[in-house]
This record gives C-alpha cells, sequence and structure tokens, in this order.
C-alpha cells in the first residue's frame, strides 16, 4: 500500500504504524456522568466495516505525524489522506466557538443544547458532503486504482 | 457408509463406483430448534456436539459460500495446547484431548499427527518465562518438556544455534501437539453431523435477524426465512459485519494473516518449531511442503490478501533460525480474515439479545481450537450456561476488566 503524505507525498505504508479506528481521536471526557460508558465503547468497540474504513496511521520511520487515512478494507484502495493534527483542530475550534458563546449559567445550557444541535446538523450535512466527496473520489479511486496496483 | 479398512477393500473390489456423497444437499426447513450460522470448522463442530453429544435433533447449519471455504481451509493447521493463562489453558488441552479422539468420534481420517512442537528461547529472561509457561501447562494437565540446547540439537541439528543476535539456547516442547489436515476436518465433522441428522445448508446468505422485544426467533436468507428456538452465530472472520444485522458493536476488528507453502521437499522438519524472538512457525505437511507464517499484516482488511512487507518480515525470520529453508521455493501463499479480538483470546457467550448466542474472537488461533469450541459452544446452546472449561471467554469482560490478555499487549487488536 502508498500512502500518499500531505507533506512528503507518496510513502510506503511499512514506514507507518497504525492505531486504529480514527474516531480515537474523539476521546470521551472523563468528567461526563456516562462516562463509564463512554470509555468502554471508546476503548473496545469497533464499527469494523468492510468498505470505507478511517483509520489513524502514524509515520514512525518518517516525519512521526499522525496520519487519518481513508482506505478500502475490502480492496486496501486509500482514498484519502490528511493530518490527524488538522482534523483534531477543527474539531477543537467547533468547541471553543461553542464555548466562547457562554457567560451564565443558564445561558450555558441553552447554547450548549443549541450548540449540540448546530454541531448535529453540521455533522450531517458535512457528512453528506463528505459522501459525495469520498463517492466522487471513489471512482477517481477507482480509475486509478485499476490502473496501479493497489494491494 | 461406515469407513473403515472393510468398506475402502470393498469399494476398491467394486471398482470405486458405490462411493456415496459425503453429506446430504438439503432444502431449509422453515424452522428449527436451533440454527448455526456460519459452516465453518466451528459451526460444524458445534452442529456435530449437539447432535452427538447433547442429543439435540432439528439442527441446520447455514454456510454462506461451501463447506471449507473459509479459515478452516485456510491455516497453518497447528493443533497444541501450550497457553499460559487460568482461563484459556483447560480450554485448549481440552481441545487438544478432543482432537486426540477425534478421528475416532467422526469416523474420518483428520491426518492428526502428533509430531510436537518446539518454542525455541534465546535469552535466559525468556527461558525463565518458558519454564513458568510450561508449570502453568502442566498444572492444567498438559505436559511440558524443557529442551536445553544439547537436547534440542539432537532433535534439530538444522537450526542457526551460534546466531550472533537471537542464539538458540534451548526450547519448550509439547510432545502432544501437531497437525491436522485442515479441510478434512471440516469435510469430518460435516459428514459425521449430517450421519446424525443435521441439515448442512451452503450458499445460503443470512441477511437479517428477525428480532422482537430483544429476542431473535429467527434469520432472513438468500434461500427464505428460517425460525428457529436458538440461534448461533460462529462466522470468524466476518462477526461484526453479522452481528451489526443485530444491531450490536463489538470488541473486535477483521485482520488479514498469510501464510506460505513451499515446495514439497523430503521430511526435513520434525513437527512444528516456532521462533521465540520474532513471529515465524514452521511444520511440513505430510505431501512435503513447508507451510509456514508469521504475524498478521496489522490493519483492517476484509480482503483475503495481504501486502509483500509481511511476507519478507517473515521470511526473515525463517531465515533467522533454520538458514537451510532459504533454498526452498515459495509455492504459493494466502490470506484468511481474522477476527482480533481486543485481549486475544476468544468470545462464547449469550449476546445481549435473547435465543442469540456467539462464537467469535478467535485471532489467529481458531484452528486448534476446533473441536472445544464446538464443544463449548454446543454446550452454551443446549444448556445455556458455559461449559466449564469456557466460563471466562464471556462476551462482559472488555466491561468487567476481566481481560484474558495471554501476550500482555492491551486493548490494541493488531497487537495479539
Amino acid at each position: 500500500m502508498i500512502i500518499n503524505h500531505p507533506h512528503l507525498g507518496p510513502r510506503d505504508a511499512s514506514e507507518f504504524s497504525i492505531l486504529g479506528d480514527a474516531s480515537l481521536i474523539n476521546r470521551p471526557d472523563w468528567q461526563a456522568g456516562d462516562a463509564d460508558d463512554a470509555f468502554y465503547s471508546y476503548l473496545y468497540l469497533r464499527d469494523n466495516p468492510a468498505g470505507l474504513h478511517r483509520e489513524l496511521w502514524f509515520h514512525e520511520q518518517g516525519d512521526r505525524s499522525w496520519l487519518v487515512v481513508t482506505r478500502d478494507t475490502v480492496t486496501h484502495a486509500i482514498i484519502d489522506v490528511a493530518l490527524a493534527s488538522d482534523i483534531a483542530k477543527a474539531a477543537t475550534s467547533k468547541m471553543s466557538k461553542v464555548n466562547a458563546g457562554k457567560k451564565t449559567a443558564a445561558k450555558k445550557t441553552a447554547t450548549k443544547k443549541t450548540a449540540a444541535k448546530k454541531t448535529a446538523a453540521k455533522k450531517t450535512a458535512a457528512k453528506k458532503t463528505a459522501a459525495k466527496k469520498t463517492a466522487a473520489k471513489k471512482t477517481a479511486a477507482k480509475k486509478t486504482a485499476t490502473k496501479r496496483d493497489v494491494t | 457408509m461406515h469407513y473403515s479398512i472393510w468398506s475402502l477393500i470393498n469399494q476398491a473390489l467394486t471398482g470405486n463406483r458405490n462411493w456415496a456423497p459425503v453429506w446430504r444437499d438439503p432444502e431449509p426447513k422453515s424452522h428449527y430448534d436451533i440454527v448455526i450460522v456460519g459452516g465453518g470448522g466451528h459451526g460444524l463442530a458445534t452442529a456435530f456436539y449437539l447432535a452427538s453429544r447433547y442429543g439435540m435433533k432439528n439442527i441446520a447449519v447455514l454456510e454462506k459460500g461451501w463447506i471449507g471455504s473459509g479459515n478452516i481451509g485456510r491455516n497453518t493447521t497447528i493443533v497444541r495446547s501450550n497457553y499460559l493463562l487460568d482461563g484459556n489453558e483447560p480450554f485448549y488441552e481440552k481441545s487438544l484431548q478432543l482432537w486426540e479422539g477425534l478421528e475416532q468420534d467422526i469416523n474420518y481420517n483428520a491426518m492428526m499427527s502428533q509430531r510436537g512442537i518446539i518454542n525455541l528461547y534465546h535469552s535466559d529472561a525468556q527461558r525463565d518465562s518458558y519454564v513458568r509457561r510450561g508449570n502453568a501447562m502442566r498444572l492444567h494437565g498438559a505436559d511440558a518438556e524443557l529442551l536445553n540446547q544439547d537436547q534440542l540439537r539432537s532433535l534439530c541439528p538444522f537450526l542457526d544455534y551460534e546466531n550472533a543476535r537471537f542464539p538458540i539456547m534451548g526450547g519448550l516442547l509439547q510432545k502432544r501437539a501437531g497437525t491436522a489436515r485442515h479441510d478434512a476436518v471440516a469435510w469430518g465433522y460435516a459428514r459425521a453431523a449430517d450421519q446424525r441428522g443435521v441439515d448442512i445448508i451452503q450458499n445460503c446468505d443470512v441477511t437479517d435477524f428477525l428480532i422482537k422485544d430483544g429476542v431473535c426467533t429467527g434469520v432472513e436468507t438468500s434461500k427464505g426465512t428460517i425460525r428457529a428456538g436458538k440461534i448461533g452465530v460462529a462466522v470468524a472472520g466476518s462477526t461484526s459485519r453479522v452481528m451489526a444485522k443485530a444491531g450490536l458493536r463489538l470488541p473486535i476488528e477483521s485482520h488479514v494473516l498469510q501464510a506460505f507453502v513451499t515446495e514439497g521437499l523430503k521430511p526435513v522438519i520434525p513437527g512444528v518449531i516456532t521462533f521465540g524472538a520474532g513471529h515465524f512457525y514452521i511444520s511440513q505437511s505430510d505431501k512435503g511442503g513447508l507451510v509456514f507464517g508469521g504475524d498478521i499484516d496489522g490493519y483492517n482488511s476484509y480482503a483475503q490478501r495481504g501486502n509483500l512487507p509481511v511476507f519478507e518480515d517473515v521470511c526473515e525470520g525463517g531465515m533467522a533460525i533454520m538458514p537451510m529453508i532459504g533454498r526452498a521455493r515459495m509455492l504459493r501463499n494466502w490470506g484468511g480474515i481474522m477476527d482480533m479480538s481486543m485481549d486475544g483470546s476468544p468470545i462464547i457467550d449469550k449476546t445481549p439479545i435473547d435465543h442469540l448466542y456467539l462464537n467469535a474472537g478467535w485471532c489467529y488461533g481458531g484452528f486448534k481450537a476446533t473441536p472445544a469450541s464446538g464443544l463449548c459452544f454446543a454446550h452454551l446452546l443446549a444448556r445455556d450456561e458455559p461449559h466449564e472449561v469456557a466460563t471466562k471467554l464471556r462476551l462482559d469482560r472488555f466491561r468487567r476488566g476481566a481481560m484474558l490478555d495471554e501476550r500482555g499487549a492491551g486493548a490494541q487488536p493488531n497487537l495479539h
């Protein structure tokens, strides 16, 4: 497998080590009421899809960056590569915007709720566009996949 | 037909015209008492023990492909019980005992060959750890012998004892371990189950589970709806995919493991030998091919093929301990999909859905476990309680923190 590193270009997968599902970026809040359940599923449960899978790869023999690689677990074709730090930052900046809106305790809960709704709405919207993008990329990838051997 | 020397002579004298198909090819009935999803080694063994030891009738095994198409036909055929932990060793020792009587049980030649397994050690610390493991095995009634270098030299003169990086200092020997013919195990269990009335239904894809109010009452299949009193799922490799249809998320990732075979050679390897400093295990088939393997590739995969870096790593492991195999030509290699659990140990348990049972998470040690897995799953399905050697193989052990982490690697499936 060849991983197209955002900074370094195409690198052999043997330079990397893999941690697993990219959802590991979203560490649950340890102070939340349901932390027990959240950490159980965070630590142990996996979607383990047959098809597109977002996963964390570490460029151990290279620049030691963490990447989020979107890969097809049925064909081993790599669809998308992004820096994990960018994805994590995007997630936290969303959170900090939400936090900036909080002033009083009463407002806090209100904004949280609406923020949660908003992020949920954004998420679904983002998912839709992402799905469209990956679909488009898929067909593109398929084309390239037929050209080079993506074992 | 009962197989024996007489049936063989009889057929030989009559021109081999009267051999019957080894199992029937029935159409599925609309209802069974027990339905096993997955016609691999474990599913077939489960059906066999349900019918033969637990007196159950009206059983079906549903197989998406054909018998022998999955991991039962894709492994390196090693049979052993050299485990350390309390929850594992009694289970695998039970399995080895069942292997020893298997051919008589199922009246089929599974080519069980107890030529022993030797785990090599390369340092004083590793020797100590093997002493501990050997003692743990003996406490559970298994056999284990620690070999020093001289004893090992007399058994395996061809090893690279003077290797600069990983000198071979000795090994832990389990004499009762060995190999068995993997697809004969599948065929033998299928035939024996079929003879006891089990319906083996091939090319029957389970598309959904019928679940109402938390109770599973049957399955939707490509051959129609089949209702059942109890449903057992034994589809290692595809467990997450199949159980997602029942709405379950599991502590399992699917990974690809590769295996390799060389051209046929005269007998050179006595039994099974494993590398203690890397990951490499090798045996020689009765046909003469060297059968070997190593680590999983390490990334999630449902493709039954792997990549070349692991290929190279496995061959380097082989060359490090027995340079003589360097001139053998590789004939073929293949990959199988492993249910890698979060602690490296299997699961035989009920699920949160009533009447739905799970047999999964075999990592890459499923073949040796086939008989005990079948027996314990049959016990669970028939009695609704775990078999005495499988009490710790529970689905909720991750939640409870009662892991069976043989390797001590933590919740990182690709390290087990």
